[in-house]
């Protein structure tokens, strides 16, 4: 790789021939009519073509312009900068997308209505309906979840960076990174094989909570524990210095310490089991009607009636997918804005 | 006083020094109670990973007993037959194909966005976009799958038939007749835009450890921003890059619902990925579940194993590279 | 109510590496005694033995006695977490607790080994406080962070917590290294108000400081590195930096190596 900067060819050092600041944008436009214009005249109908070929262009542009102009090491440097706005828009579009038609289709069905009843003797092409049976189901759900993980987690995170040492601190950390990775369905299964097919209880709130548990479990150690290792090691010898005892130092100072952060990430875990559909289909069931109990008989959730809304396919269902999509949607980025505005507000006082 | 230390008497052979094992500290009943309950915790998770394992492997068992086809090789689902037979064949391409069209698509774009993030984008507009991925990573997969299968299907028709017009000669771009594209093709796309936020992220999150003088480093060099780039942000990042991708990969295989909407029902091995049909483990088990028998349901117990042991393959490799890189960046930290 | 330290034979680990080797002394009641000697001589790790705070580092080891007039820390039985409420500990770098008021840092070791009434706290902050010098400062905001104070505030802050549970013996491991030199002078003219109530032991680096607060000064010395650090000598302040009698000591003070 040549690392001169004073190529010889060029007579004033430092002022050589530059594009001005203007050119990206000239040539995205140019690219992007280019490109229009090419498939319309072959007849191409797919947008998605339209954006594919006019990022293409621009990236061959940039680097055709940019190399006659300012030489080949500049060139590769644009290619590098048009490749990586490319990137960016490519991802944006279908995002943007997901958003804009999750809000408007939503938009159209959510209201207190739908909020406030339940799918009770509503048919698949009847309009109307509701997700509060749903929303209900989602809620004791998740804090059920939230209620068996949440200390379990948080409890061996603390073994994890205030005792654990050796082999079963070892073998408890590579194990929660695995559990991380069980994918949701498998949670299900094991739920569903132990507590269903050998147990013999039947499908429930419950059972779908418990393996949400297992799913919110990692996600909370791991949040936890970056958060306890923040904490400066010399807070927990002040305070044992002043002879408080460890566990007394541990509640006292490291863990209201570093509480906003583990409330954070104990939020995020929450807002990433909220969405969770496949568990919840094998153990929860679905339900069109109102149950209140969670330890007995189907419940539904969001996530399911999203699917199951879906899976009917008339008109008024999909809508109403759309509808309950858009409200858990709602739920899960209310929690991950308190979540993140609690690890803002709640960070040590600095004083000011 | 001015005697030095060293002449103090020295004490007396005799005096006990305590041999190390009587330095028996008194533990508090607070202490032990709680160190006792974080300890329990931590069991109770090792517990629950190996009730996990053990539990699916006896179902599995269960119905691998009476499994007449070979479970590997089998290329059909049909353990409500006389004999059963099932195998997941099927699924395991379905799972690969669809996985690895994923990891294409979205390995380079997110570590183009986490570039555009870290080192692109005007500084006012990076913080709320790293916020924004970071809130995109969070959408249920359920939303991903009733938008893929009712707005990315329909819009990936023109694509679909300019592929086959086109490449249609490469064998895998060749679609028969017009069907929807609830394809794999289609599935690996939809998987794509899902892993992007969680890849970029990692992602970002590396470059932005990149020590500074590396950077300033190559600029003082006279390098441009790509070659600073190359030289010093991704030799740096490599690992860092490898194991958000393996990230994505797990969650791309076990991802459920986001295939069950969009994949049409429909179980074939076929080459052409434009065709409808195809299946993954975890679609599969959330489709067929209803419907099931005590012995099918056991058999989706049995794939589900399966899709088990290879993720588990997968984040034990992302966690071993991650374990070098810690050593490696110690070492320059 | 200060009390007498009395080691022998100590000798500290880190797992199985030797930190500090067979060290004998006798620090009096009511004064100050200052450890100096070169970086790695394990003055430091020598300090921390002597509330027990060593043992906190995973690894650490102590084998021998330190008699607190006649208990000794490392006999069987004594809990370290009381061996830690009678001798108490600042260190390096200024350390308040972040999530607490100035009010609630002094009031910490009080509350957290125990509960007291609200009239009886107020007492006892006050009197820390004024003990620690920073009364005036802050009487007006006991309830702002702690972390909002400057480093030489937040210091004497963290002396004001320390001997708020009073403790019969002060350990302060380097407590100006991190200040500004007026904070430091702040620092050095409370330690010489402090020595009228507790055994201060001291760690510095800055033997000026070691001359200036210290009635007795202990010299620490490592033959090389890897080996175990070890006490050369110990004497009147005075003394050491007049007349030490041992050549190395000698050498260190006037700079000859170090």
């Amino acid at each position: 790789m040549s690392q001169t900067t004073v190529t010889p060819n060029r007579s004033p050092v430092f002022s050589s021939s530059r594009l001005p600041r203007w050119a990206p944008a000239v040539i995205a436009v140019a690219s992007l009519a280019l490109s229009i214009g090419i498939s319309l005249v072959a007849g191409w109908e797919s947008k998605v073509q339209w954006g594919l070929i006019a990022a293409l262009l621009f990236v061959i542009g940039s680097y055709a312009v940019t190399a006659r102009i300012e030489g080949r090491r500049q060139a590769k440097d644009r290619v590098a900068t048009s490749l990586v706005w490319v990137c960016f828009l490519l991802a944006v579009v279908p995002l943007l997308s997901l958003a804009w038609t999750t809000i408007s289709n939503g938009a159209q069905v959510v209201d207190g209505y739908f909020l406030s009843h339940s799918m009770n003797g509503v048919l698949n092409s009847d309009p109307g309906g509701g997700v509060y049976h749903a929303l209900l189901g989602t809620i004791e759900q998740v804090l059920i979840a939230t209620v068996i993980a949440a200390p379990i987690g948080l409890l061996t995170a603390v073994y994890l960076v205030e005792y654990g040492k050796g082999k079963l601190a070892r073998a408890v950390t590579f194990f929660v990174d695995v559990m991380t990775g069980i994918p949701s369905i498998v949670a299900g299964l094991f739920v569903l094989s132990f507590w269903i097919l050998i147990l013999g209880f039947s499908f429930s709130g419950f059972a779908g909570a418990m393996a949400l548990a297992i799913l919110m479990m990692p996600v909370v150690v791991r949040s936890t524990e970056e958060m306890l290792k923040l904490v400066p090691n010399e807070l927990r010898e002040a305070s044992l210095a002043l002879g408080v005892p460890k566990w007394k130092t541990i509640t006292k100072i490291v863990i209201p310490t570093a509480i906003g952060g583990i409330t954070t990430g104990v939020m995020l875990a929450v807002a990433r089991i909220t969405g969770e559909t496949a568990p919840v289909l094998l153990l929860v069931f679905g339900s069109k009607i109102i149950n209140g109990n969670p330890f007995e008989g189907a419940q539904s959730s969001l996530p399911l009636y999203v699917y199951q809304e879906y899976g009917i396919g008339t008109e008024q269902s999909i809508d109403r997918a759309w509808g309950a999509a858009l409200t858990l949607i709602a739920f899960v980025m209310i929690l991950n804005l308190v979540a993140r505005g609690i690890a803002r507000w709640k960070a040590p006082k600095t004083g000011r | 006083m001015n005697t030095t230390a060293t002449q103090t008497p020295p004490p007396p052979p005799t005096d006990r020094i305590e041999p190390k094992s009587s330095q028996k500290t008194v533990v508090r009943p607070g202490d032990r109670i709680f160190s006792g309950l974080s300890k329990g915790s931590g069991i109770t998770l090792l517990v629950i990973m190996a009730a996990i394992a053990a539990f699916l492997t006896y179902r599995a068992a269960l119905a691998l007993s009476e499994n007449k086809a070979n479970f590997l090789t089998y290329e059909d689902w049909l353990p409500q037959n006389t004999p059963p037979m099932f195998g997941i064949a099927t699924l395991a391409f379905g799972t690969v194909v669809s996985s690895v069209i994923a990891m294409v698509l979205a390995v380079p774009v997110a570590i183009g966005i986490a570039l555009f993030i870290s080192h692109y984008a005007p500084r006012k507009l990076a913080a709320p976009l790293a916020y924004l991925v970071d809130l995109l990573a969070a959408v249920p997969s359920i939303v991903y799958g009733l938008w893929g299968a009712l707005i990315l299907v329909p819009h990936l028709d023109g694509l679909n038939k300019w592929l086959d017009a086109y490449l249609g000669w490469t064998y895998i771009f060749d679609k028969a007749g017009t069907g929807p594209a609830r394809s794999l093709f289609t599935v690996g796309i939809l998987l794509a835009i899902m892993i992007l936020p969680i890849i970029t992220n990692v992602t970002r999150e590396v470059f932005l450890q990149v020590p500074r003088m590396h950077e300033e480093a190559a600029l003082a060099l006279g390098a441009t921003r790509w070659e600073t780039i190359r030289m010093s942000v991704l030799p740096f990042a490599r690992s860092g890059i490898i194991s958000a991708s393996m990230l994505g990969l797990g969650r791309a295989l076990g991802e459920t619902m986001a295939v069950a909407t969009v994949l049409s029902p429909n179980f074939i091995i076929s080459g052409h990925l434009l065709d409808p049909g195809g299946g993954t483990f975890a679609q599969n088990i959330a489709s067929k579940f209803k419907e099931a028998t005590p012995l099918g349901q056991d058999a989706l117990i049995a794939s589900g194993l399966v899709l088990f042991v290879i993720t588990l393959l997968v984040n034990g490799a992302a966690r071993y590279i991650i374990g070098r890189r810690k050593e490696y960046s110690g070492a320059n930290a | 109510m200060a009390k007498r330290i009395d080691v022998s034979g100590l000798t500290a680990y880190y797992s199985t590496f030797k930190a500090i080797e067979d060290i004998s002394m006798t620090v009096e009641p009511r004064s100050v005694t200052a450890f100096i000697g070169p970086s790695g001589c394990g003055k430091s790790t020598f300090l921390r033995t002597l509330n027990r705070m060593h043992e906190v580092t995973p690894g650490g080891r102590v084998e021998g006695k330190v008699m607190l007039d006649d208990e000794n820390l490392y006999g069987s039985g004594v809990d370290p977490v009381t061996v830690r409420r009678e001798v108490g500990m600042v260190f390096q770098r200024p350390n308040p607790f972040p999530t607490m008021s100035i009010f609630d840092n002094v009031a910490a070791g009080l509350r957290l080994n125990g509960s007291y009434k609200k009239s009886e706290l107020n007492d006892v902050v006050e009197k820390s406080l004024r003990g620690a010098n920073l009364w005036d400062e802050v009487k007006d905001r006991l309830n702002r962070p702690g972390s909002g104070l400057s480093g030489g505030q937040q210091q004497r802050l963290c002396i004001a917590r320390a001997i708020a549970v009073e403790p019969k013996v002060l350990l302060m491991d380097e407590p100006c290294s991190a200040l500004d030199p007026i904070s430091t002078l702040a620092i050095e003219d409370l330690i010489g108000e402090l020595k009228e109530h507790f055994t201060i032991v001291i760690v510095t680096h800055n033997m000026q400081q070691a001359a200036r607060v210290s009635d007795r000064t202990a010299f620490f010395n490592l033959a090389a590195v890897g080996q175990p650090g070890k006490l050369i000598e110990i004497d009147d302040t005075e003394r050491i930096f007049s007349n030490p009698s041992v050549q190395a000591t000698e050498d260190y003070i006037s700079g000859r190596f170090g």
